[in-house]
């Protein structure tokens, strides 16, 4: 689950080595959290949001195939 | 994301197919430097050189596209077919398999995600852009016919009770299928109001 976030985020970004997932578990759900170098963040977050968007559709998509729901901050 | 291996042998071609196998690549697919030319030595046993080549994986739109998807896809533990084809600067990418489903979501609301996604990799930092559409299962074909059967059907119930006619928020690419079904009519017309995401079209009888 944290891969997919991961993947995304670093074929998005310029710096992908400055890209770190972090992922806190709770009962039914997941909270990812992602975390890109400062001058990446448009890359992640796009135009009213509209990169963050598609990969918070993609992350639901992906959990809900395990019956999880989840929540991606970009912090 | 480029892969490259380095392979010797006795000769450059045996060198070179190795990688290719080890790639799965074919060499139309491939950029292959060679490193070292094999030496045979003097009489064959002093100082013999193996070949040495550098193969690297080229990097064209549709194995950019390829392999995020490959990648992405595995992470999510999605088994799929995946075939590309690319024709005028466009990658129609079809997806086939299992379980799929997830991939399109609500009124293919993750799939429109996933293909902006895509998209968005394909053309980073690339001079020549690409557009990239992706399908799964047919569903862009199926939903098209869908827009257009709920077109003219809305079109007739706008004419007939004389009053405009609010369809649902849609993508640019689903307006513009339902404004090319009603297009160039003379007994309604068709635009499209409000703000991205929720852009929606309207259909008015014309007086």
């Amino acid at each position: 689950m944290k891969e997919v976030v991961e993947i995304l985020a670093k074929a998005l970004v310029d710096q992908p080595d400055k890209v770190s997932v972090n992922m806190i578990e709770k009962d039914k759900s997941w909270l990812i959290e992602l975390k890109v170098a400062p001058e990446d963040m448009g890359k992640v977050i796009g135009k009213q949001g509209r990169i963050a968007r598609a990969i918070r559709t993609v992350a639901k998509a992906a959990a809900a195939r395990q019956r999880k729901k989840v929540t991606v901050e970009i912090v | 994301m480029v892969e490259e291996i380095e392979k010797t042998a006795k000769t450059v071609d045996e060198a070179v197919s190795l990688a290719l196998a080890q790639l799965g690549i074919s060499r139309e697919e491939a950029e292959i430097e060679v490193l070292e030319e094999p030496s045979r030595g003097f009489l064959g046993i002093l100082g013999t050189r193996p070949a040495r080549v550098r193969v690297r994986v080229k990097d064209t739109p549709s194995r950019r596209a390829k392999e995020l998807l490959d990648r992405l896809l595995e992470a999510m533990n999605l088994p799929v077919e995946m075939s590309i084809e690319e024709k005028q600067n466009s990658l129609y990418i079809a997806i086939a398999g299992k379980d799929v489903g997830i991939l399109i979501g609500r009124r293919g609301e993750t799939l429109d995600a996933l293909q902006y996604l895509v998209n968005l990799y394909v053309n980073k930092n690339q001079t020549q852009r690409y557009r990239v559409i992706l399908d799964v299962e047919g569903y862009r074909r199926r939903r098209e016919e869908t827009l257009q059967r709920l077109a003219l059907k809305l079109a007739e119930k706008a004419k007939q009770r004389g009053r405009n006619v609010v369809l649902e928020p849609m993508s640019s690419h689903e307006r513009r299928i339902i404004h090319t079904a009603l297009q160039g009519r003379d007994d309604i017309y068709t635009y499209s109001e409000g703000e991205e995401p929720y852009r929606k079209i309207i259909i008015s009888p014309r007086k």
